[in-house]
């Protein structure tokens, strides 16, 4: 089925030599974007990572006041949402317009599960205990127990909520981008354009898809889990 | 264009989840200055397989193998260049390790910036 695909010129666009080439393009093409992301989110890791150093015990008792809960269920959802795109670039390759659907379906769902628990409720329940920088940090009843029990200070509590929030926050905006292009690849789909033996448009947006997993899976010990929870 | 067969995807799938138990199970448990290094252990391995077969790293060509290598290469440029700046500075309490004798600690409230 693949040299068939090769020779279907109709998939080749007109600067290509051949499907290979054109693949091969669009992947270099993705994973290119991939490494400006690396960098773009390797300046809030960097950020995280000094602060975490100079006021650890105020990184440690920011930690305890998010839980982690929430952080393991986000990283559970997120892998079942990355093997349902897996199985759909798979299912793209085999020519499935059905279960390519089916797969989109999935993990478009878990994509906007995922963005709809953390602002309903993770980022409203730390409004709720007033735990946003900006908007009404103040830190109260057991939230202050738990500063002072780590011997942190109010103000560099912040500074860890700050990063809690841009980091989690240009996460879960990249987690609507991805639902964007996969409700473009469910159109897409239906027209029938995803399984004439071009998948390449499955493969790029689960590239980005997998990528934007991977910054969770960082991004979930460096917040919910250092500082220790015995 | 290699098809790899369903259980080939699902084997990763519970390898990433087994490691996300672990990762959060080894967090209630005390390890001292380990816990960060345990979990920041099981989420390159995590990442790794993820990129290795997920996101299909085996298939791609050699250009896009550069591409990747360079991401993170730069990305040590970034995290490995401004550490060496600031962690100099004896802005941390502990002050510079090789003045620690001579230089009282700096309160964490003030550093000097």
């Amino acid at each position: 089925m693949s040299a068939e695909a090769h020779h279907d010129a109709a998939l080749v666009a007109h600067q290509f030599d051949d499907f290979e080439q054109q693949k091969n393009a669009d992947s270099l093409g993705m994973w290119l974007f991939l490494a400006t992301e690396v960098l773009f989110f390797g300046g809030l890791f960097c950020g995280y990572s000094l602060y975490r150093n100079l006021y650890f015990e105020a990184f440690t008792a920011g930690s305890h006041l998010i839980k982690v809960g929430y952080g393991a269920f986000y990283t559970a959802l997120l892998i079942c949402s990355s093997l349902t795109m897996a199985l759909g670039v798979r299912a793209a390759q085999l020519r499935k317009q059905m279960s390519l659907n089916v797969y989109l379906v999935l993990t478009l769902i878990m994509g906007a599960a995922f963005v709809f628990i953390k602002l309903r409720y993770e980022w409203y329940g730390d409004y709720l205990e007033h735990l946003v920088p900006g908007v009404n940090f103040a830190p109260r009843g057991e939230a202050l127990e738990v500063i002072s029990r780590f011997h942190a200070t109010v103000p560099h509590v912040a500074l860890f909520f700050i990063f809690y929030f841009c980091m989690t926050g240009v996460h879960a905006l990249h987690m609507v981008v991805g639902v964007g292009l996969l409700a473009t690849l469910l159109i897409k789909n239906k027209l029938g354009e995803l399984t004439k033996g071009n998948y390449n448009w499955v493969e790029i947006v689960g590239l980005y898809w997998h990528f934007v997993d991977i910054v969770w899976i960082f991004l979930f010990p460096l917040l919910y889990l250092i500082g220790g929870r015995y | 264009m290699h098809v790899h067969p369903k259980r080939f995807y699902v084997t990763v799938f519970v390898a990433l989840l087994v490691f996300t138990a672990v990762t959060t199970a080894a967090a209630y448990v005390d390890l001292g200055r380990m816990n960060t290094v345990v979990a920041l252990a099981i989420a390159v391995c995590k990442a790794t397989l993820v990129v290795l077969f997920f996101m299909h790293l085996k298939e791609q060509t050699g250009m896009t193998r550069v591409v990747i290598l360079a991401a993170l290469l730069w990305l040590a440029v970034l995290i490995g260049i401004t550490s060496s700046d600031v962690f100099t500075r004896g802005w941390s309490e502990r002050g510079r390790p090789w003045q620690q004798s001579t230089v009282a600690p700096v309160s964490y409230s003030n550093p000097s910036p």
